[in-house]
């Protein structure tokens, strides 16, 4: 990753080259001086230890446990809030929900509190990812956000809606509010995040959400889950430290999610990941059905890998054959372990 | 103004409250200061900065273990751990928690590879990362016989031998008339001058590795600024003039030889400490580099005293003093690296070189007076401008 570690290797390598055109009688004394373990072989060539538990193998990287009383990625997995439904003289059906936006410190890692910007539903606690909204093509949607944060906040949906709906304009500062209303359209999944100026920053605090419009008449019935690539700058030095899905690092590789073998199982994958041009989905053991922004009945593709830029989003569909667990994890393997990495496990 | 003016305007009270006063007046200002806390305006949301300094990295068979420092102004929780931008496994002890100016050891783990880099990262709670680089992976020595004895080696070569295969010269110096004696005098001066330039870095760059609350710089600066002060009372003590010449002038060889061994055990210091670091692919370069260039410090050892007949023991002591302190720095710096402890003593080395320059110039002045000849002469200018660029050029072996 960083330009200073490859720099001192090849300034290490310049110096190996130096020293063996060096005086051949005073290498012999440097051999012999400075490592002294050469006749005992074995661990000069790495730690003598082995990771026959496959520990690493199952990249349960991060020690400890997260407290999920404050956020529990199991509960965010399967949450689909459907909102206030009524229905309008028009006959439309009317669906609201009432937001706010708050400063909430978040566990990224266990022990790692990361000071993040967050949604949540009037009521609930906030939460990052923001809570996921359902609704169906053609409901009116009507969303009643107050910022409660100290910074002017706005909610950006995607889709087609007017653009005076579209949450760019009004900025809305702390403590004032604002109604985004328009008709759900076109079926798919979307997703939603703030629009603030910086907006790289406003987006890696923890403003995001997923937004998902059924098509009329539903897809077909399966174990619906919402997985919400992220990642962390704990830092602040514009790059991530930590990777995620659905914010805690690991955690679906700690506590796999179980799934039956045969059940078709559907996954709402989104990626809002600030600072890494891309991210990725790669599914161990099977391959899935892949409909890009859900927007199309028929898939896409059949593939084990995905790839997404920030802001895509695609629904991933599989049944697995057999049981046992299965891995997933976004393909570029530093990102893996540094968070983004879990596994389901299936039974008969 | 007569203090019988002043007088009335100072209450006459007993001497012991005069010197109490201050001291509660300071009690009560602290006191209101930590109750009102009238600097919460400033800090009232801005994170307290957390300070951990990984001090010494070793690589062992089961993996990485690293020492730590928390020089920062609160308590910091290590969180989470990364090796090579990945989590792993680590634990450790006493306590994840450290004070402030706690330390704690933490054991990782980590398959690590034999010569390539790794990069170290610790997270604290709060998210800020401390990262600490190993430029070449290799077995950090355990303390066994046999690695002592090759470190004393490498402290033998770069220390001890150099000094005596300089001061072989020591014949030949003896034939050269009064002129090349003062520009040999002239040279060591140079010799000296380099020394101390290259302490003083070598102090200021390991000060940077410290815990910013020892004020690693300052630090090297008061430890050279004592040391050259200390010895300067110890000559001024022994008396300059009281003494026989030849006596007087075998001290200023032994002042050299100090202020070189100081300086030779923050070099055993530094590279003791790099080739723990894993920096031996370079060794045997290094090693041979350091040899030549401490060559000139035999010659400036014994330039004051070439006009004399000193005894071989007292050769083979200045030969001692000099070069055996790189043996211990190779060893320290080996086995308990502090950047600390170089700083420190690279510090006092620097007062003590300072202190050296000081009596050798003195020296070749008395010298060139009593002989009549110039003291600032083309011969002696560049012999001190030579002494530079012997030092200036052979160190392009070391660096």
């Amino acid at each position: 990753m960083s330009v200073k570690r490859s720099l001192s290797r090849r300034n290490f390598l310049q110096a190996g080259v130096l020293s063996a055109g060096g005086l051949a009688g005073l290498m012999a004394l440097g051999q012999a001086a400075v490592t002294p373990h050469v006749s005992a072989s074995p661990p000069e060539n790495g730690p003598d230890h082995q990771h026959s538990d496959g520990m690493h193998g199952a990249g349960d990287g991060a020690i400890g446990e997260v407290d999920t009383s404050r956020f529990d990625p199991f509960t965010y997995l399967y949450q689909f809030d459907t909102g206030r439904v009524s229905t309008l003289p028009t006959g439309q059906t009317l669906r609201e929900w009432d937001m706010y936006a708050v400063n909430h410190e978040v566990e990224v890692a266990p022990g790692v509190y990361y000071p993040g910007w967050a949604y949540g539903l009037n009521g609930q606690a906030p939460q990052i990812p923001g809570p996921t909204f359902r609704c169906t093509a053609g409901d009116r949607l009507r969303i009643n956000f107050s910022n409660g944060s100290d910074h002017p906040h706005t909610i950006h949906f995607h889709g087609i809606h007017p653009p005076q709906m579209d949450g760019i304009t009004p900025l809305l500062k702390s403590g004032e509010s604002f109604t985004y209303e328009f008709d759900a359209k076109p079926f798919g999944l979307h997703l939603y995040h703030c629009h603030t100026m910086p907006l790289k920053r406003h987006i890696h605090k923890g403003l995001y959400g997923t937004f998902i419009i059924d098509p009329p008449g539903g897809r077909p019935p399966a174990r619906e889950m919402v997985m919400m690539m992220n990642a962390f700058d704990t830092n602040f030095d514009g790059e991530n430290e930590i990777y995620s899905v659905n914010t805690v690092a690991f955690h679906y590789a700690k506590h796999p999610i179980p799934v039956k073998v045969g059940e078709l199982i559907r996954i709402y994958l989104v990626n809002i990941t600030e600072f890494d041009p891309i991210n990725s989905f790669h599914l161990h053991s099977d391959m899935f059905q892949l409909y890009r922004t859900g927007t199309r009945l028929d898939h896409y593709e059949f593939t084990d890998t995905v790839m997404m830029c920030q802001g895509e989003r695609g629904v991933l569909e599989f049944k697995p054959s057999y049981p046992g667990q299965y891995m997933f994890h976004a393909h570029q393997s530093e990102l893996a372990e540094l968070g983004w990495l879990g596994m389901f496990d299936a039974t008969e | 103004m007569t203090a019988k003016q002043l007088s009335p305007a100072i209450p006459n009270w007993p001497q012991w409250l005069w010197w109490l006063i201050p001291v509660v007046a300071l009690v009560g200002l602290v006191l209101i200061f930590v109750f009102t806390d009238p600097a919460s305006v400033f800090t009232s949301d801005a994170p307290p900065i957390e300070d951990l300094t990984l001090e010494r990295i070793q690589v062992t068979t089961t993996g990485l273990q690293v020492h730590l420092f928390n020089g920062g102004a609160i308590e910091t929780t290590i969180a989470q751990v990364a090796v090579d931008d990945a989590f792993w496994d680590f634990s450790v002890s006493p306590s994840p928690t450290l004070a402030r100016l706690g330390s704690a050891t933490l054991t990782i783990p980590y398959p690590w590879v034999r010569g390539e880099p790794h990069v170290i990262r610790l997270f604290t709670s709060t998210g800020t990362t401390f990262e600490g680089d190993i430029p070449a992976a290799t077995l950090t020595p355990v303390l066994g016989l046999k690695e002592f004895g090759a470190y004393g080696l490498l402290g033998l070569y770069v220390g001890v031998l150099p000094i005596a295969l300089g001061m072989l010269w020591f014949p030949a110096m003896k034939r050269m008339g009064k002129r090349g004696l003062n520009a040999v005098l002239a040279l060591t001066l140079g010799l000296l001058i380099f020394l101390l330039i290259d302490t003083f870095l070598e102090a200021f760059e390991l000060a940077g590795e410290t815990p910013g609350v020892f004020q690693g710089v300052p630090l090297a600066i008061f430890a050279a600024l004592l040391t050259w002060l200390g010895i300067s009372a110890i000559s001024a003590q022994r008396g300059t003039h009281s003494a026989d010449p030849a006596q007087q002038r075998l001290y200023i060889s032994l002042l050299i030889a100090v202020g070189i061994g100081l300086h030779n055990l923050g070099e055993g210091l530094a590279i003791g400490a790099a080739f723990a670091l894993g920096e031996a692919a370079l060794g045997s370069f290094l090693v041979i580099g350091f040899t030549l260039h401490n060559v000139t410090e035999g010659i400036g050892i014994v330039a004051p005293v070439t006009r004399d007949q000193p005894k071989l023991w007292h050769l083979v002591g200045l030969t001692c003093l000099a070069g055996l302190p790189a043996i211990i720095g190779a060893w320290i710096g080996g086995f308990a690296f502090s950047p600390l402890l170089a700083t420190l003593f690279l510090g006092i080395g620097a007062g003590a070189i300072w202190q050296v320059i000081v009596e050798v110039g003195q020296l070749l002045r008395r010298d060139a007076e009593r002989e009549g000849l110039p003291l600032v002469s083309w011969l002696n200018v560049g012999a001190l401008l030579g002494g530079i660029a012997i030092m200036y050029f052979t160190a392009f072996l070391v660096k």
